[in-house]
Parts: C-alpha cells; structure tokens; sequence
C-alpha cells in the first residue's frame, strides 16, 4: 500500500465518518460532497481519468448541489437538538457488519486476489466511447430514454398550469 | 530565430530543470511551469482590473482610477497592500470552518484548470487524454464553494446570492458543455492539445482552419461565449451579486484579504474559461493567417486572450442585467435547444463532401434555428419601445 493510497484513503473515510456523524446537515452534505472527491481521487490514482473526472463533475458538480438545494428548500437549517443517533443504531449497527463481513469473504475468496496481478490495460477515452457505442449501445440507449423521460416529467411538474 | 522564439519559455523550462539531480527533474519541471502559470495569470488578474475600470470610465464617460502611478496603473498594487492590512471581520452568527473555507474553495480550482490549457507550442501542464473533462469537472466544484461562502456567512442577502449563482450555474454549464461537445465531436478527442492541432494548416483562401470559420463552430463560439459569461457571473449576468439588488451576493460578509481572493478567483475563472473558448474555437495558439506565424504561438494566445477579456470589458459596460426570469427563460428555452440544434448541424457538417452545399446547408441550419427560436421567445410578450417620464 502506497502513501498516496493511504492519505486519501485515510481523507475520504474521515470525510464519509463526518457526513454521518455532524450536527448540522449543511456540514453533512460538504463532507459528503468531500467524500466524493475522495472517491474520485482514488480512481484517478488507479489511471482511470475518465471514471475520475466523471465522478467528479456528476457527484460533487450536480449531486452535492442537489443534496444542498434539497436539505436549504426543505427544512430549517437549524441543527436537531436531539441525538444524531436513531433509536435503532444497534440493529443498524449490527446489519452493517454483517454486510460487511459478506463482502471480506466475498473479495478474500475472489479469484482476482490469488491469480497474477494483470497488467494495467491503457483504457483511452476513445476506447471507452467505442465501447458505449458499439458493444453497449442498446443499454445506453435505455438509459438515454429513461434520463429522457425523467426530464419531461420533472418540468411537467414544475410547468404551470394551464388555467 | 522565430523558432527559438517560440520556444524560449519552453528552452528556459529545461534550461532551469537541467539544474536539478536527476530523480528531482520532473518535479522541478512542474514546480515551475506552475510558478509561470501562477506568476502570469496572476500579473494578467493586476492588469485587467485596471483596464476594466479604465475601460467601464471610459464607457460610463468619467474617468478611471488616475492617481496611483503613471495613468493610475499601480492601482492593483495599493489595492493589494490594502487588502492584506485591512481587519478581517467575521461575523459573529457566521460558520466559522466553511466561512474560512469557502475563499480557499474558490481560489484553487480556478488555478487547477490552467493545468490543460495550451498557452503556445509545447506549452501545456499535463496533457490528460481527457483534458477538457477535467476543465469542466474541476470549474464544478466552483459551485459548491460558492454555496458554502453564501451559506455560510448568515446573511440572507449572501443566502440569497448563493441560490442565484448555484441556479444561473446550473442551468448555464448545460449551453457551456453542449457547445464544447460539437468540437469534441469534430476532433474525435478530448484533449486540449489534439484539439488545438485540429485547427493548424490554412484553408483555399489562406485562413486559418480555425473552428469558428465554420456555421456550427460560429455558432457554437456565440453560445459558449454566452454561457461562458453567465458561468463567471460577469455582466449582464451579475444577479448573484447585483450590487443593487442583493448588494455583493455570496460575498457580501467578506472583508480583507478573503475578498480578494474571491475577487482573483472570479477573474481567474474569467481568464480560464476565455482561454478554453480560444483552445474550442479560436485555434488555441496557431495564427490565422500564414504569414503571421512569425510572431510566437505564446503570443498569439495572449493576443487572443487579451482581445476576449476587451471584449467581455466592453459587454459590460453596454448592457443591463437580465432579471432572473428572463435569465431562465434565456438559458432553457434559447441556449439550450440552440446548442442541441448545433450538434445536429455540427453532425451534418461531417458527414457532407466539402464544398459550397455544406456551407448552405450549414449556414441555413444555424440561421434557421436562431430566428425560429427567438421568434418563439418572443412570443406572446407584448415589446414596445419604453418610454420615459422626467421630471420637468
């Protein structure tokens, strides 16, 4: 494990721990929004530039806004007085491990781990596009519509109506 | 000679690193390119605030700043000493965290995306495979640092800043990345550098093969620059700091040195984001026609940059400040369907034999959806020349 690793490792954990753990909600969502950044960062660092800046301009340009508009249109952005903690932490607490301890069996079973490490392959953005619009057309077209659908419904909704 | 030229920054950059033990070589190299892009910029952001101030009292028929040096251009220089001894007040009710923040947030971004930006031959930072993915991908994180200085002054007027910019920001970046995406297509890359070397050579009659020459690239440089405008918050897009209306905006509770810096950070995004257009569409650093290729590329792009930023100068000082439903309304209902309308142009244009049909067809794409498209903003509104009652 590298140094370059374990530092942003080590910023986006802290970050994800503190969007879960502030008081104010405000706090919540930039630490959130840090944490996405974090998550970028370490795609970046694995050479995928393209996953990277991606995650970057979706998650912390539209979704961190979104969460932020949201958290300002909805409710005061006064701090809850009660405990940040639910009343069922313990039964979350205890799914959460379970979810966890699945995945550590899952990935120290893998047979990526015990294979020989591949080389890493030169994914270009051309390579990418060539791929969305060849082999995986018909998905992205699926999603196309759908994001499609989603907008016409979202500004039927905000559209005035008519008399 | 007009090679060495051209390449001095570039012989001056290894002549520097060559200096340096040799596992420290490509640090030192970076190290300096980013001085020179720090130091240049930075020299640029001094100049302009004098020639916009210079520039809107011209305009606005008065005189600029006058004083301060020869023809009042030491003017940055007092106003930077001021900046740096003035009291930093927070306020009492403000976060204190993000407020300290939020100036950083908007500085350094703004910084980071010149590291893609092709300022002559040879002369970029880093060249990402997918150069303008991460100009945009970057300038977006711009937004957020802007919600953070609104929110957290505890003003309602810097609330009320921060919603406009987020909203105008918004809705603007969609236009900014749809006109992009036409030249992306064209180029077959998101490299900034490939984009640039798409534009070299001269066409039949000795132009330059820069994209703006063409209807979809015309177009498309009117709607980038456009959007471009509205992204910096520059006039006629200033609502989120409408000194009349909301007084500064988001940073209305910042004082000192902070606001300076949100100061250089909204310049530096202006810079940026004119350098990106050039890159897009003006050729990035080639020349325009082929007997001027002996002035160096570097100069070429500053002579291009400086001509953009005359010209946001000169929108400025002409134009009123939109309302914010006529800036929605701009943005959803002329920008975007335009910018759409143009990839499809942009679509034709490859798949035609060159030759004066494409040029028509082209032309009546672009033409033919702007009058439909303003025919239909107007519509319904009842426009008539305003009149005016003075006092007698």
């Amino acid at each position: 494990m590298n140094i370059v690793f374990a530092i942003i490792a080590a910023l986006t954990i802290a970050a994800a721990v503190a969007a879960m753990s502030l008081r104010n909600l405000v706090h919540c969502a930039l630490a959130l929004a840090a944490a996405f950044a974090g998550l970028a960062a370490v795609y970046l660092q694995l050479g995928a530039q393209f996953v990277g800046f991606t995650q970057l301009l979706v998650y912390v340009g539209a979704v961190a806004i979104l969460v932020v508009f949201a958290i300002l249109l909805t409710r005061g952005s006064e701090p809850p007085q009660k405990s940040v903690l639910s009343s069922g932490w313990l039964g979350g607490m205890v799914v959460a491990v379970i979810v966890l301890g699945v995945l550590v069996f899952a990935i120290a079973r893998s047979a990526v781990l015990h294979g020989p490490v591949p080389a890493q392959p030169e994914a270009t953005v051309q390579q990418i596009g060539d791929a969305l619009m060849n082999k995986f057309v018909l998905p992205l077209e699926v999603v196309g519509l759908l994001l499609t659908a989603a907008l016409i419904g979202a500004v039927i909704i905000a559209m005035k109506e008519q008399k | 000679m007009s090679d060495s030229l051209d390449q001095i920054f570039v012989t001056l950059n290894h002549w520097i690193t060559g200096f340096a033990p040799g596992p420290w070589q490509p640090v030192v190299s970076a190290l300096v390119s980013v001085a020179g892009i720090i130091g240049v910029f930075a020299s640029l952001f001094a100049v302009t605030t004098v020639l916009e101030r210079k520039g809107l009292g011209r305009i606005q028929n008065r005189y600029g700043p006058n004083r301060v040096g020869p023809y009042g251009f030491l003017q940055p220089a007092a106003d930077g000493i001021k900046a740096l001894i003035k009291e930093d007040v927070v306020p009492r009710a403000a976060d204190k965290v993000v407020h300290y923040l939020a100036p950083l947030m908007v500085v350094i971004p703004a910084f980071l995306v010149y590291a893609v930006l092709p300022v002559g031959r040879n002369m970029v930072l880093v060249d990402y495979d997918a150069g303008l993915l991460f100009f945009f991908a970057i300038g977006a994180a711009t937004e957020l640092s802007v919600f953070m200085a609104g929110w957290s002054s505890r003003n309602k007027y810097s609330l009320l800043g921060a919603m406009r910019a987020i909203a105008q920001m918004i809705s603007y970046e969609i236009p900014l990345i749809l006109s992009a995406v036409t030249v992306v297509m064209m180029v077959g890359s998101l490299s900034t550098t490939k984009i640039v070397d798409a534009q070299g050579g001269y066409d039949s009659i000795g132009l330059g093969n820069w994209f703006v020459f063409t209807p979809w690239g015309f177009a498309g440089f009117v709607l980038f620059m456009i959007a471009a405008t509205a992204e910096t918050n520059r006039s006629p897009f200033d609502l989120p700091e409408g000194e009349s209306e909301i007084i500064a905006g988001y940073y209305i509770e910042y004082s000192g040195f902070k606001f300076a810096l949100f100061f250089l950070g909204e310049y530096m995004g202006l810079f940026a984001i004119s350098g990106l257009g050039i890159t897009l569409f003006l050729g990035g650093w080639q020349a325009p026609i082929e007997a001027l290729e002996v002035i160096p590329s570097w100069g070429w792009f500053f002579a291009k940059l400086l001509a953009l930023i005359c010209v946001f100068i000169w929108i400025r000082g002409t134009l009123p400040r939109l309302r914010m439903d006529q800036l929605m309304n701009f943005a959803w209902k002329f920008m975007l369907p335009m910018a759409l309308i143009n990839i499809i142009t942009a679509a034709v244009w490859h798949f035609m034999q060159p030759g004066w049909e494409r040029w028509l067809v082209g032309i009546a794409f672009v033409a033919g959806s702007y009058v439909l498209l303003g025919r239909g903003l107007m519509e319904g509104k009842k426009l008539e020349k305003r009149t005016y009652r003075f006092a007698e």
